[in-house]
């Protein structure tokens, strides 16, 4: 989720929040690990190991499950696309809501009220997309074993140089997401009250990233698969009993909500000449669900669906999920209720996550410590499951189309798959480097970008699942000014998410992504005639036919 | 049709951006875009099954 963020999904309203109403005085991740004197959590602790342990365990024996030859690139890329309808639904679910969404979505609760509950009107939009187009999509890469989008954009458009744009989008757009999803353990270490000064206070979190590492290189994508089972049901737990038990203890949902200040509750009505923070929250909404399955892990996590009709019963099912987001951005109130934030045994863990902490103390304040270890397990291992995919999905794309197009043009089975795993190791240590040495607040703005980006592949992708009217060239043109336009404007808004774009004297403050992806195909509609005239054809023509793309 | 519906509903927010009526104590604000996404589950359902033999 991002934001689903972000997001994006989910995940990207915290940045809206962290840099928007923060004014971006996010401490950097490890400024004051020495005063964060927290007492060891001893029974949570030893819970979230012992489940650890499990699921580490769980992550190495998941090679042997539905067996198939992991020298193969789409057997340990895409599980050998033998998902069913259920394990698939764990899979896409546990890509969209990662450890992130849960710390952050709650957190801009806390922090910046209402505007947090466009998770909600987004996940709703991505699924009629995933019913209608991705489903087109899993058929035609299925029929033609396309493993990546840039694997589609070269065979539907035959242009290597838009499937290379294609692809170094989307690994550069998931590259920050990963390192968010180990900020979330952070958060969750930092919780249990495990502390340290300078490196010593980092080895917890080296610990998960060897074991997340080790796993993913020797069982591939069966290895988040069987892992998002028990992450689910460790969060379903915990998000179920928080919102039975902590609206109790707190005396209903009248006091929380009475307790949250009257400008947080609702959505500001604009001003005149303005539609506000109404189209901001909608475009914030449309723009976050196009971008969503346009992140290679979402596609990887819907191509190794077995088949088309297990894609469309997920597009049904996968609003469970919702449910229980839209539940978990009330834990942000909850926290404001409970005053959990004043308290002085949870002001260092504030002071040095920011509202991040918010989630992670409402739950050690409410929950006896054995409850306590399971949450956060649930919130750690959350964070790998996407880890995991996201990594995987970025190492399919080098793969694919840099490393075969552009280097070793014939490789065999073996060495490919060597390559992809190797790059996942490579794609993870980059992550982890720049949690550990930059500061949290440019893994956050970075991931903004990465949204903007990667929304720019939308005509490739998704329309180009329904036509191949564009040509290739206006297309790489239309994605070059998306992706400069969307850059200045994110940097003329002090890295925030919305920008007030104004035209004749009225303002429409809109989520930055959508103004420019309409750019984007401005310019690739209008040069696609001029392209075609000027004799600019793809080097080879479509090898998809229409009846690829369904049933 | 449906997914129109699905999708535009969402898409104003004067729609639903209001406190009352609560429900058990949550703003309408909040259950409303809850219900919906039982509402869009049950839209995507029918149109699986109005779709599929």
């Amino acid at each position: 989720m991002g934001a689903h963020q972000r997001g994006f999904h989910g995940d990207s309203v915290f940045r809206h929040h962290r840099v928007g109403t923060d004014g971006g005085a996010a401490p950097a991740s490890r400024v004051s690990v020495e005063t964060f004197v927290h007492e060891i959590n001893w029974t949570a602790l030893f819970i979230f190991l012992g489940l650890f342990a499990f699921i580490s365990w769980l992550g190495f024996a998941a090679a042997r499950w539905r067996k198939g030859d992991l020298d193969q690139l789409h057997e340990w890329g895409l599980g050998g696309r033998r998902f069913g309808t259920v394990i698939t639904w764990f899979l896409v679910g546990g890509d969209i809501y990662t450890a992130y969404t849960f710390i952050a979505v709650p957190a801009l609760a806390f922090g910046a009220g209402a505007v947090a509950f466009f998770a909600v009107p987004y996940t709703v939009m991505i699924y009629p997309l995933l019913f209608l187009v991705f489903r087109r999509l899993w058929h035609v890469c299925h029929k033609h074993g396309y493993i990546t989008a840039g694997d589609f954009v070269r065979g539907r458009f035959g242009n290597r140089w838009l499937a290379l744009a294609v692809t170094v989008t989307g690994i550069l757009a998931t590259m920050p997401y990963i390192a968010l999803q180990l900020v979330g353990i952070q958060v969750v270490i930092g919780a249990l009250g495990v502390s340290g000064s300078g490196l010593v206070g980092d080895i917890p979190l080296l610990a998960a990233f060897v074991v997340l590492a080790a796993f993913t290189y020797s069982s591939g994508l069966r290895a988040p698969a069987s892992i998002a089972v028990v992450k689910d049901l460790l969060i379903y737990v915990t998000a179920l009993a928080a919102v039975i038990v902590i609206p109790i203890q707190l005396g209903g949902f009248a006091k929380i909500f009475a307790a949250v200040p009257a400008k947080q509750l609702l959505l500001a009505p604009p001003g005149p000449h303005s539609t506000g923070s109404y189209s901001g929250y909608a475009t914030l909404a449309l723009g976050s669900a196009l971008a969503l399955f346009l992140y290679p892990h979402s596609l990887t996590g819907v191509l190794s669906a077995s088949s088309g009709a297990a894609i469309r019963r997920n597009a049904a099912m996968l609003p469970g999920y919702t449910i229980m987001l839209g539940l978990l951005a009330l834990f942000g109130f909850f926290v404001i209720a409970a005053g959990v934030d004043k308290l002085p045994q949870y002001a260092a863990g504030f002071q040095q996550f920011g509202s991040n902490f918010a989630v992670p103390a409402l739950l050690l304040h409410s929950f006896p410590s054995w409850f306590v270890g399971i949450a956060f397990a649930a919130i750690g291992i959350g964070a790998l499951v996407p880890a995991a995919i996201m990594s995987i999905a970025a190492a399919n794309l080098y793969t694919r189309n840099i490393h075969r197009e552009f280097i070793n043009k014939n490789p065999t089975a073996r060495q490919e798959s060597r390559v992809a795993k190797l790059v996942s190791l490579g794609v993870k240590v980059g992550a982890l480097v720049f949690i550990l040495f930059v500061p949290t607040k440019f893994a956050i703005q970075l991931q903004l970008l990465g949204g903007i980006w990667i929304i720019q592949t939308l005509p490739a992708v998704m329309l180009g699942a329904y036509t191949r009217w564009f040509n290739g060239w206006a297309l790489i043109a239309g994605w070059a000014v998306g992706i400069v336009a969307g850059t200045t404007m994110a940097f003329a808004t002090g890295l925030t998410t919305t920008f007030p774009l104004v035209i004749g004297g009225y303002t429409f403050p809109g989520y930055t992504a959508v103004f420019t992806v309409l750019l984007n195909l401005f310019v690739a509609i209008l040069l696609t005639p001029l392209m075609n005239g000027l004799g600019f054809r793809g080097a080879a023509a479509d090898e998809t036919a229409a009846a690829d793309y369904t049933a | 049709m449906l997914f129109v519906l699905q999708f535009c509903v969402p898409l104003w927010p004067p729609l639903y951006n209001r406190a009352e009526p609560t429900l058990i104590g949550i703003p309408f604000f909040y259950w409303f875009q809850l219900l919906w996404v039982l509402i869009s589950a049950v839209f995507t359902a029918i149109v699986y099954f109005a779709t599929t033999e």
